[in-house]
């Protein structure tokens, strides 16, 4: 038996001249955390809302949960939860307040309420700020009572649109530990970010542009199967290198880090070091080096952009 | 299901937000104080002391003294005194006044003649008797000032007689049933609650959906399990309370500044301001699901508000317009709540024997609520 609770086939989305997702193809499976990869305008939002039923497809098939969506969506409505990219709770409401609200609109017993927003209040540091209203709040204080919200209901899936944008890399890293304990407790979590960092610490993600899947998979198999070798030089002038290595057939990318240029050769070609020793443009004394591929050499091979 | 847990959080959320919206709490209070205020004193169709010329072309102690009896009416303050008819007219075009009573050389022999004077000599023909002592010539683009200047056409001369005149008797006797006293805020102050919750009433629920959708909220809001009636439900019963309050405070002070009782049952009040409260809160939500931003829900508001003020019978008697505007003034759930809070103010009339205004603004309600539950979808297509 599968247990797949997305489903996508073939989902398109136009907007008047812009094709905003096109024949796009998903599997997600329960307990997974799924991530878009995407650059802004890639398409990530327009397929959260369809996956959610808030938007309907211009061709292509959605099954969430068994349902069909958009037609059943309010039959998935009480399994998922969502958080939107602009924090969409009550600016002039209190935390306590949006809590309750949220509670009583998804029908949660009254005797039980307190306690589930008191956990809530608890796992996700806001004790002290209950009676505080949601607009004064910090950003990353807003993204956590959002997240209490959409997961007040005990959701199956949970949809997180570009839930860090508007926090500090502290509050990340927190953010993701609850995402993580989350998906433990078996919710499935779809989640989108342009964040490289981000996008690797999920189980499946798939990568975004002009609402095309160029990639899908675990980060270790996209990779793995990236179709090239990562090599770091470190050398003088970098810059001039970086411009006489492009044009090189198997050059995929060049793309200074610092003290180092990190280029990515096509991998039909058997020793990538040999073949750059073999260049005009490198001396004996700059050292290269076979590095591990990131997930950002998966994007900037899959995509042809240089970041997202 | 219908959830009544999820209507009470709407409700008591929407009562939140108003509470901590200081400007908006204060309005729902100073509207209906200081509007009614204004219009109680200001409005008044009994005009007094239209500025008015003379021309005297006699200069005799009779014409001074028809100058000083028609100054005794107060209808008209004479401010000018002209050599002739043209200077008067010029004055008039000028707005410097808006009448001008011209008194002939000859008002002495008009006077004798006049059948109010009843001498029966010096003998005069049909045409010597049938002629006025003195003409009005008004401006008369201003129908209410012409109005009031034409009641002067009949004034009694009594005054102006040494002797007691024959005074003529009247085709028709008038008995004044609900306003004897002719007191204008009789029909302005009811009139006023209807348009004041008119205009509050359609303002608070056109804006109702339209800022959750310019604050973002909707987005998170449909993917609730809300149901729309539950929204629309939800977003208009704590303006119920509020159209209760400004119902109250516009009577109650109706009553204590204005001295206009309300002489009709105070369930029937409630009853037709409920119903009356309800249908134009329902066509502020049908408003707020059309309007894409607040300021289109506003101009909406006031293309409703205008012939609301206009058309509904606050300003201008029903009975005199055109058949048309009558149907397009049927169609505003002012002009049916018009008509019953005077009924129940003024003259004291329940609830049954308006069954078909009831009829009219239960349905209109109704319709409303289908139509803006249908109109809002869950969706962001």
């Amino acid at each position: 038996m599968s247990n797949v609770i997305i489903k996508a086939s073939k989902l398109t989305r136009h907007f008047e001249h812009v094709k905003a997702v096109q024949a796009l193809d998903l599997e997600i499976e329960q307990g997974q955390i799924y991530g878009f990869l995407g650059p802004h305008g890639s398409g990530k939002t327009t397929a959260m809302r369809m996956l959610i039923g808030l938007l309907s497809p211009t061709s292509g098939e959605i099954k969430v949960l068994g349902h069909a969506l958009p037609q059943q969506a309010e039959a998935v409505r009480l399994q998922i939860g969502y958080m939107t990219q602009k924090f969409s709770l009550y600016d002039d409401l209190t935390v306590l307040e949006n809590l309750k609200f949220i509670a009583n609109i998804y029908g949660l017993p009254v005797k039980h309420q307190s306690k589930r927003i008191n956990e809530l209040l608890s796992i996700y540091g806001l004790e002290k700020k209950q009676s505080q209203l949601a607009g004064s709040m910090s950003g990353g204080q807003r993204q956590r009572l959002s997240l209490a919200a959409a997961t007040l209901h005990h959701p199956k899936i949970l949809f997180l649109d570009e839930p860090t944008s508007a926090v500090d890399p502290e509050n990340r890293r927190d953010f993701w530990e609850q995402l993580f304990d989350l998906s433990d407790q078996g919710t499935t979590i779809l989640v989108s970010t342009h964040y490289m960092d981000e996008a690797e610490r999920c189980h499946k993600l798939a990568i975004l542009e002009t609402g095309i899947k160029r990639a899908d998979g675990s980060p270790q198999t996209l990779m793995q199967n990236m179709g090239a070798n990562v090599i770091e030089i470190e050398a003088q002038d970098l810059r001039g290198l970086k411009q006489s290595l492009l044009p090189l057939d198997g050059v995929i990318s060049a793309a200074q880090l610092g003290t180092r240029l990190r280029v990515l050769i096509s991998d039909h070609i058997q020793n990538p070091v040999a073949f750059l020793q073999q260049q005009n443009c490198i001396h004996p004394q700059d050292v290269l080096e076979n590095v591990r591929p990131s997930l950002e050499d998966v994007f900037v091979t899959s995509t042809g952009r240089s970041t997202p | 299901m219908t959830s009544w847990l999820r209507i009470k959080a709407i409700f008591f959320k929407e009562l939140i937000q108003l509470k901590r919206d200081r400007m908006t709490f204060g309005m729902i209070v100073m509207i209906p104080l200081i509007q009614l205020l204004l219009f109680g004193y200001a409005i008044n169709t009994n005009i007094r002391h239209i500025p008015v010329g003379v021309v005297d072309m006699s200069q005799t102690g009779i014409s001074r003294l028809l100058i000083q009896t028609v100054q005794a009416t107060q209808v008209v303050d004479v401010q000018h005194y002209f050599q002739n008819e043209e200077q008067a007219q010029a004055a008039i075009a000028r707005a410097d006044i808006r009448a001008v009573l011209f008194i002939p050389q000859d008002i002495s022999q008009r006077l004798a003649r006049h059948p109010s004077v009843g001498l029966g000599t010096p003998a005069s023909t049909d045409e010597e008797t049938a002629r006025p002592i003195a003409q009005w010539i008004d401006d008369g683009s201003d129908t209410i000032v012409a109005g009031a200047i034409k009641g002067l056409k009949g004034m009694p001369l009594v005054e102006l007689l040494n002797k007691p005149a024959n005074r003529s008797v009247p085709t028709f006797e008038i008995t004044l049933l609900f306003n004897p006293e002719q007191r204008t805020v009789v029909n302005i102050v009811p009139g006023l609650v209807g348009i004041i919750l008119t205009m509050t009433m359609i303002m608070f629920t056109s804006a109702a959906i339209v800022r959750e959708r310019e604050r973002g909220n909707m987005e998170m809001l449909i993917t609730t399990p809300v149901r729309p009636i539950e929204l629309m439900l939800g977003k208009i019963i704590p303006y119920i309370f509020i159209g209760s309050i400004q119902v109250s405070i516009i009577l109650g002070l109706g009553y204590t500044l204005f001295n206009v009782p309300v002489n009709g049952g105070l369930w029937d009040l409630a009853g037709a301001t409920f119903l009356f409260i309800t249908a134009s809160l329902t066509l502020g939500l049908v408003i707020s699901t059309i309007a894409k931003n607040q300021l289109q829900s506003m101009q909406m508001t006031v293309f409703i508000l205008m012939p609301s003020i206009l058309l509904s019978g606050f300003m201008f008697p029903y009975e005199g317009m055109p058949e048309a505007a009558q149907y397009i003034a049927e169609a505003l759930p002012a002009t049916h709540f018009m008509r019953m809070i005077r009924g129940i103010v003024a003259r004291e009339v329940d609830l049954f024997a308006m069954s078909y205004d009831v009829y009219w603004l239960a349905l209109f309600t109704l319709a409303g609520l289908v139509v803006a539950s249908l109109r809002f979808m869950k969706r962001l297509d």
